[in-house]
């Protein structure tokens, strides 16, 4: 086990990059603590497989070192590094039992026969799959092969780490939420850095100590969801966590205080001149209707998902989301939006401004 | 509802059966009426029941024949699949390189058979051919006219020669299907190269791998031009395959009546072990889906 480190990390697939758009990950420097839950979320080619496949080795990085621990392992093979991956589509060895496929990494790296055979049934027990042990996996349905592949990752004791890319794309809902929680467990119980690619945020939200939000190459946020979600620092986390995601406004700021389209806002922290394209967010969650204070908005349609109501209105023209509480009564009157204030954020040019005091 | 009954579809099928008829089933119904008849020309016929079977199935004639046919096929199946296995694995899989390796690999495929043979028949003579005379230079005693273990290695050197590459082309195009992930995931286990071709790379070609088996088995087994242009079926009887005995029977003795008895039977022989292939690769693919 060791901690991660990527130290001026960044890649391109092309041999000469010459802008910034030729990377399909720009320049960042992380460490990854040892024995973190990680998850790395993002939309679809944002770079999260690419950024896996350089940790896992498998994609050696144009440029930047990345350390284990100590060691820098940049130009290690992927056998050297010692770490597990478990891939988005089931891989098994489908001539060999389920057994014989739990039992491989450890096979081709010389243990001992005893212990094997003790850690396979371990590992198999906490599948679900004693019963099919001795199964050949070639006619398994496809999320019993990927919970083979889980298991496979899980079953060396000695990894760096073990990094996941969208495990759970294969397997039905509800397996999927099992599954989750099993591998939750699984970091309580043993330990292992555990990094998981993923574009569903519920699954990443549940899974990870510390979320790694990825947008267009870069390491846009990494924090535990309660920051991803109290305080976004760019404007694709406010937009990508939560749902619906966060409103955001063009406004200018002076001080404590925003001019939107609507009217003034009162930010509940003091900032100096914002320079650049100007937005303040506030979550749908810390919005409330009301009849006398706050800007006006235009009420489009009220969605009842059950504990909450989604109220999708209009604010000078922009589509804007507030959560009304169950059994709250919505009159015709209710016309404007009021905000809890400390819950705002500024942004310039899509990065959070910090705000100082008012 | 009472449907209404209308069968005319079936008309439609006529062409069919029509083109089938005289391409197929007629001709081969002339060969069975040959076996159970004897004549004397003249179109004049006589019953004489399963007698030529009778004969043929005892003949010893036939029995060499029919061993050397197995031999050769086994030969050709045991060098051509490891082979073409082989030549798959060590192909480029992009680039320049890849689609070269696979115009170069068809080549011999595109070449006739009698071609084939001529270019072999040339290539081995010891007085002009390059192969046989600079054989005579080194001082290796090579002569395939006369020799039959001569006459073995080239027939079984040219037929390695032309349809190696088809089970390279087949196993090539079922590696190419392989995802990357498996064997990244065999990296991450540690699986040595051994591994990799037992528990990858051979389960995912066995689909591909017993058609070649298939297709290289029939061809081996009905082969007839090449020996007949190479060695003529000869020195002595050494490479009279079952084909080039049957037209000799045939064509040279006009002993009709066995040579049909004998191609019918030669006919469900490969009937026979083409279902065999056929069934188990269905279950394969059952087992597979399952």
């Amino acid at each position: 086990m060791a901690q991660i480190t990527l130290r001026n990390l960044a890649h391109s697939y092309f041999p000469n990059p010459k802008s910034e758009q030729d990377f399909a990950l720009k320049e960042m420097d992380h460490v990854w603590q040892d024995g973190g839950a990680y998850a790395l979320l993002g939309s679809s080619g944002c770079g999260k497989t690419t950024l896996l496949n350089i940790i896992s080795g498998i994609v050696r990085p144009s440029h930047g070192r990345v350390l284990f621990g100590d060691r820098d392992v940049t130009d290690a093979e992927t056998a050297a590094r010692n770490i597990a991956q478990v891939f988005q589509f089931p891989v098994v060895y489908d001539t060999m039992t389920v057994r014989e496929n739990l039992a491989f990494p450890l096979r081709n790296r010389g243990m001992d026969a005893a212990y094997i055979a003790g850690r396979v049934n371990q590992i198999a027990q906490m599948i679900g799959m004693e019963d099919i042990l001795n199964r050949k996996a070639r006619g398994l349905t496809a999320d019993a092969k990927q919970k083979i592949s889980l298991g496979r990752g899980m079953v060396r004791e000695d990894v760096n780490a073990i990094l996941f890319d969208e495990p759970l794309t294969v397997i039905d809902p509800h397996m999927k939420w099992e599954l989750r929680t099993q591998l939750k467990q699984l970091h309580r119980e043993f330990g292992h850095t555990m990094i998981y690619v993923t574009h569903d945020q519920t699954e990443a939200l549940t899974f990870a100590d510390k979320v790694v939000v990825m947008y267009d190459g870069r390491v846009v946020q990494m924090g535990t969801p309660e920051e991803l979600f109290e305080t976004p620092a760019h404007t694709f986390v406010g937009y990508f966590i939560g749902s619906p995601g966060m409103n955001l406004m063009e406004a200018s700021v002076s001080g404590s205080r925003a001019r939107v389209a609507g009217g003034e806002v009162a930010l509940g922290a003091g900032y100096g001149a914002v320079s650049g394209r100007t937005q303040i967010g506030i979550r749908p969650e810390y919005c409330s209707l009301t009849a006398g204070e706050g800007l006006p908005v235009t009420i489009r349609r009220i969605e009842d998902v059950g504990r909450h109501r989604i109220v999708r209105a209009e604010m000078a023209g922009q589509p804007f989301n507030i959560i009304a509480p169950e059994g709250m009564a919505i009159g015709a009157d209710m016309t404007r939006v009021a905000f809890v204030p400390g819950k705002v954020s500024v942004y310039a040019d899509d990065w959070r401004v910090a705000g100082g005091a008012v | 509802m009472e449907k209404t009954q209308n069968n005319k579809a079936w008309f439609l099928v006529l062409p069919v059966l029509v083109v089938v008829a005289f391409s197929a089933v007629i001709p081969l119904m002339t060969v069975v009426n040959y076996s159970v008849n004897d004549t004397f020309g003249n179109n004049d016929f006589f019953w004489n029941g399963l007698g030529w079977f009778e004969e043929m199935i005892s003949s010893e004639r036939m029995h060499d024949a029919l061993g050397r046919q197995i031999l050769f096929s086994a030969v050709i199946l045991a060098i051509e699949v490891p082979l073409g296995i082989f030549i798959a694995l060590n192909m480029p899989k992009r680039g320049f390189w890849a689609s070269f390796c696979l115009v170069l690999m068809a080549l011999p495929l595109l070449i006739p058979f009698n071609v084939v043979g001529t270019i072999w028949q040339i290539f081995g003579r010891v007085d002009i051919g390059l192969l046989g005379h600079t054989m005579a230079a080194l001082g290796i005693d090579y002569n395939y006219t006369n020799d039959a273990v001569d006459a073995w290695v080239t027939i079984i050197t040219m037929d390695v020669w032309h349809w190696t590459s088809l089970v390279a082309l087949l196993c090539y195009a079922g590696l190419q299907s392989i995802p990357q992930a498996y064997y990244q995931a065999a990296r991450i286990d540690q699986a040595s190269r051994w591994s990799v071709f037992r528990f990858i790379e051979l389960p995912k070609m066995s689909g591909v791998l017993l058609i070649a088996v298939l297709l290289r088995f029939m061809d081996s087994f009905m082969i007839y031009t090449e020996p007949f242009v190479i060695t003529g079926g000869g020195p002595g009887n050494s490479t009279t395959f079952l084909s080039i005995d049957l037209v000799k029977m045939a064509v040279g003795q006009f002993d009709l009546g066995p040579a049909a008895a004998f191609s019918i039977m030669y006919f469900l022989v490969i009937l026979l072990v083409s279902w065999v292939f056929y069934t188990v690769m269905t279950t394969l693919d059952n087992a597979e889906t399952k």
